[in-house]
């Protein structure tokens, strides 16, 4: 017996595929604000230096905060490689606007003020809300698509291969459902955008971001009751058409999967699950109600809460499948056929605990030693070397 | 050549990694250089110190910024344009960038956001701890993404399995201990020193020239200078190692860039000058050294190293056995894991060519059904493009000598010499600023153009690994790309060169209100020494002259 076999392939499997979760979940929970500052800073910063006191609040943390994505990317490539094969070059025009975008944001924020004049710290403005709004839509979009199904199909060397009329080509992409999940994804940063300003800036701005909050935090809401409701009603699932092997070699052409029934038989499945939309609603209820009396650590959390059930939500209902094929339903990859191998598993959950700790620990540090609010008298007074 | 999906991918790829490598290099080495200097502000606690650790972070920032932004393309794109590369590798090639991630990239990005902006926040030993912390990230980086390039020049620790279609990590310390990985790291990390040394030096010696700052440039000559001697022997020394393990690992690459067509009775002469024809298979007017090639590859005078002729030869016994484990593979592929043990003996013992069957597939459908002409062909597109290789090889080579002359005679002058220069040593340091990039650049030339035509050394040919996208796709990700970054590098350079002209802020008054303060000190001796906490008042009267002298009798 080898170490990597103490845990078995299949409970590895499912570690992953909470572990892939955590990663996504972080990255909306931490980057997320960032985006809604960003997408927020052109309309509720009016005055340059109000400006600046936004875009200090995430100053010193947006960095640190978008390596979650880098590191999902990272471990997506690592623990589910035909995942990241097969997403990647299917998406592969969105992606590219997601770049793109997160590009020209650490270039926005730190290039910004480094120039005085007014048109040089505009463009910077806008493409710091590009850099915010433009990925938080495609993000959702992404997801709208993913729970209808993709069309792609696997050869029998597993080389990825997409319907070329549609796949790989942008608009294909912004179908009806595709954009409410994307306005929602939208609506649900910008609220969590929001709610971080209500904790770290005073006056004025504050009570800008609060009235804007409540109101994206409705539009949350509404769009997520939407997007449930025509799940429900409008798109088919996916299911396995035989008995699956959890186990088995990581090929998704060993099983054979049908497009059949709901999505949302998931919920008799396993009706715990509705734990999730439960925590998703009473996160951003809360949020707010938090953002209207002027809540702050509060708001924030319940934000979080929020973000987490809704992003767990869809987590669960679509399990065990990741990313189904509408091409081709077998070709569908799941928990159970498209992981890397039992013993890369099992180096990647080791060095995850070893590493994700430490990171916890020094981030915890880092936002302690930042706690506070972001005053103005903060911005002018040390001009140089703020952004 | 034509423009079809693989070339717009390699070409995409090579524009966007090479453009990504003319920051990470600065930043490797500038995140060091910044925390020498404030190690020497905490321990001295002269303020001159922190200002060059200020004004040198500032330039890394800048820089910093478009290494980061550049850096996202890079973890995305060989999904994007990589898909089958993605697919086939990703269980042994994605391990290291995830942990690339997890080890290096949070540690960097999480406390470079507190490099800026903590300086009011953190205590001094805070602080530098904080500055160390960011060097050592983005080291680390370094150390995960080599470790991923080397197994790509040197696959071990991996094997393939055909119910996956896919290679799989076998040993995970034999693909971290990777002799080429390790050297590659080293060699890779001491030319980032080696280019932020020049470009400290380079900027120093211009306000030399100006007579601006010279206090803080001729402190930065000298950590310049001398951090920059130590690297650029490393950088050789490295370079060998390099060449030594590619004479065992890397054969062909080798005796491309040697443009050693026959092999030579050991030891063998290096070309130091020739003209390496392709079509002819012979190096025409060449200039050779006898010995040094056999020393510097093997180490011996006994060994031989294989010339392209006789490497040609032996990819096509390696096709040939390649054909046996393909058919083996579509035989055991068909019983989906029922195929009889005998079949999959024939396999494993030939699985090691199944790469080369596949550089088949340019010209037949099933490898197979290769012809003769066939197998000749595929085995001829194992030689890389030798010339390109040869030139880029030598120029990179000439140039890393040429700086150890550079540091070995600024170390000289700054160390015997009272720190005076002439003034055409200052006007030459300030021309070869842009060299260390050419050489950077070139050595990641060599060292992937070399592996052509695979992605992963006798495992995967570069035609097979890219995405199902069409030429369109292609095309306009790669006009953007260009676009954007040209705007992007325009954008930086401006930025640069404004922040270089302008020089540190708050020369003068900072001096004047440490010696205040270190008279005071002087007088009362109130014990504060570099480990006491800045804290908020001692910090901001250092950035707010005016406020220093009231700040101080409070403390």
């Amino acid at each position: 017996m080898v170490l990597f076999e103490l845990i078995s392939y299949d409970v590895l499997r499912v570690i992953w595929w909470l572990l892939l979760g955590v990663l996504l979940i972080a990255f909306a929970l931490t980057d997320g604000f960032d985006m809604g500052v960003g997408a927020l800073l052109p309309f509720i910063g009016k005055t340059d230096l109000e400006r600046r006191v936004i875009i200090n609040t995430v100053g010193p943390v947006w960095e640190g905060n978008q390596v979650w994505f880098i590191l999902g990317g990272g471990a997506i490539f690592a623990a589910w490689p035909p995942l990241y094969a097969v997403s990647f070059s299917g998406f592969y025009l969105a992606m590219f606007v997601v770049l793109a975008a997160l590009i020209v944001r650490p270039v926005a924020f730190k290039y910004r003020s480094k120039r005085e004049s007014v048109r040089w710290r505009n463009s910077w403005d806008w493409a710091l809300f590009a850099g915010g709004a433009v990925p938080a839509l495609i993000f959702g979009v992404a997801v709208g698509n993913v729970l209808q199904g993709v069309p792609f199909e696997l050869t029998p060397d597993l080389f990825s291969r997409y319907e070329g009329s549609y796949y790989g080509k942008f608009f294909g992409l912004l179908n009806p459902f595709a954009l409410l999940v994307g306005l929602f994804s939208v609506s649900m940063l910008l609220t969590h955008g929001a709610a971080w300003l209500s904790l770290k800036t005073e006056g004025v701005i504050a009570d800008r971001a609060r009235a804007v909050g409540a109101i994206t935090g409705m539009l949350t809401m509404g769009g997520y009751a939407l997007a449930g409701l025509w799940l429900a009603v409008g798109i088919d699932g996916y299911a396995f058409a035989g008995e699956v092997v959890r186990d088995g070699p990581s090929n998704p052409l060993y099983s054979e999967v049908v497009r059949t029934g709901s999505w949302l038989s998931a919920y008799s499945d396993r009706p715990w699950i509705i734990l999730a939309p439960i925590l998703a609603f009473l996160g951003m209820a809360m949020a707010v109600r938090g953002l209207r009396n002027g809540q702050e650590v509060g708001t924030l959390l319940w934000s979080k809460l929020g973000i987490f059930g809704a992003i767990s939500s869809v987590g669960l209902t679509m399990f065990p499948f990741i990313l189904p094929s509408s091409l081709d339903p077998t070709s569908s990859l799941t928990v159970w056929d498209s992981s890397s191998s039992h013993r890369t598993l099992f180096i990647m959950l080791v060095s995850t605990a070893i590493f994700l700790p430490l990171i916890l620990m020094y981030t915890a540090w880092v936002y302690k030693v930042l706690w506070g609010k972001v005053t103005e008298d903060d911005v002018t007074g040390n001009s140089h070397s703020v952004y | 050549m034509e423009l079809d999906i693989v070339e717009l991918s390699r070409l995409q790829f090579a524009m966007t990694a090479m453009y990504h490598f003319l920051f990470v290099p600065l930043t490797l080495g500038l995140s060091i250089l910044v925390a020498i200097m404030e190690t020497v502000y905490v321990m001295t606690g002269r303020p001159i110190w922190r200002q060059m650790t200020k004004f040198w972070g500032t330039l890394f920032g800048i820089n910093f910024v478009l290494g980061v932004a550049t850096g996202i393309t890079m973890e995305f794109q060989f999904g994007m344009n990589w898909s089958y590369y993605s697919h086939y590798v990703g269980d042994v090639f994605g391990a290291p960038l995830a942990i690339e991630g997890l080890m290096a990239f949070f540690l960097e990005a999480t406390f470079v956001g507190l490099f800026f902006f903590g300086w009011d926040k953190l205590s001094r030993v805070q602080h530098l701890v904080v500055a160390w912390l960011v060097a050592i990230g983005s080291n680390f980086s370094a150390l995960w993404i080599l470790i991923a390039n080397g197994w790509m020049q040197n696959p071990v620790g991996a094997e393939f399995n055909p119910d996956t279609m896919r290679m799989e990590m076998t040993s995970f310390t034999e693909v971290i201990f990777n002799e080429v990985a390790q050297a590659k790291f080293v060699h890779t990390v001491s030319a980032g020193y080696v280019t932020a040394s020049v470009f400290v030096l380079g900027v120093s010696a211009w306000y030399l020239l100006k007579n601006r700052h010279v206090e803080l440039a001729r402190r930065s000559i000298t950590v310049a200078a001398s951090f920059g001697l130590a690297s650029a022997l490393s950088v050789v020394v490295l370079g060998d190692e390099s060449g030594y393990s590619a004479s065992h690992t890397q054969k062909m690459k080798l005796a491309a860039i040697e443009a050693m067509w026959e092999t030579h009775d050991a030891p063998a002469p290096f070309t130091a000058i020739g003209f390496p024809d392709q079509e002819a298979r012979e190096t025409h007017y060449a200039i050779e050294i006898p010995w040094v090639m056999g020393l510097i590859g093997t180490r011996s005078l006994t060994q031989e190293i294989p010339g392209i002729n006789d490497l040609v030869a032996e990819a096509d016994t390696r096709i040939r056995n390649g054909i046996i484990a393909y058919d083996a593979l579509m035989t055991i592929r068909e019983g989906q894991g029922t195929a009889p043990d005998d079949v999959r003996a024939t396999f494993e013992q030939h699985s090691d060519d199944l790469g080369f069957a596949f550089l088949l597939l340019r010209y037949v459908d099933d490898p197979r059904m290769a012809s003769e002409a066939d197998i000749t062909k595929a085995a001829n597109d194992t030689i890389p493009g030798v010339a390109p290789l040869f030139w880029a090889f030598r120029i990179m080579v000439g140039l890393g000598f040429a700086f150890i002359g550079v540091m070995l005679y600024f170390f000289w002058r700054s160390s015997f010499r009272r720190q005076t220069y002439p003034c055409w040593a200052l006007r030459a340091a300030v021309i070869i600023i842009p060299a260390p990039w050419i050489a950077a650049e070139l050595g990641w030339f060599v060292a992937e153009f070399g592996r052509q035509p695979w992605t992963v050394d006798g495992v995967l040919p570069t035609a097979l690994s890219v995405s199902h996208l069409s030429i369109q796709d292609l095309l306009l990700t790669l006009a953007g790309f260009i676009t954007f970054y040209t705007i992007l590098f325009i954008i930086e350079m401006g930025l640069m060169l404004k922040y270089i002209r302008k020089g540190p802020f708050q020369d003068v008054e900072e001096t004047e209100a440490w010696e205040a303060r270190h008279e005071h000190r002087l007088r009362t001796h109130d014990g504060q020494g570099p480990f006491a906490p800045a804290g908020v008042q001692a910090a901001s009267a250092l950035d707010e002259p005016g406020a220093a002298f009231n700040a101080k009798p409070a403390e």
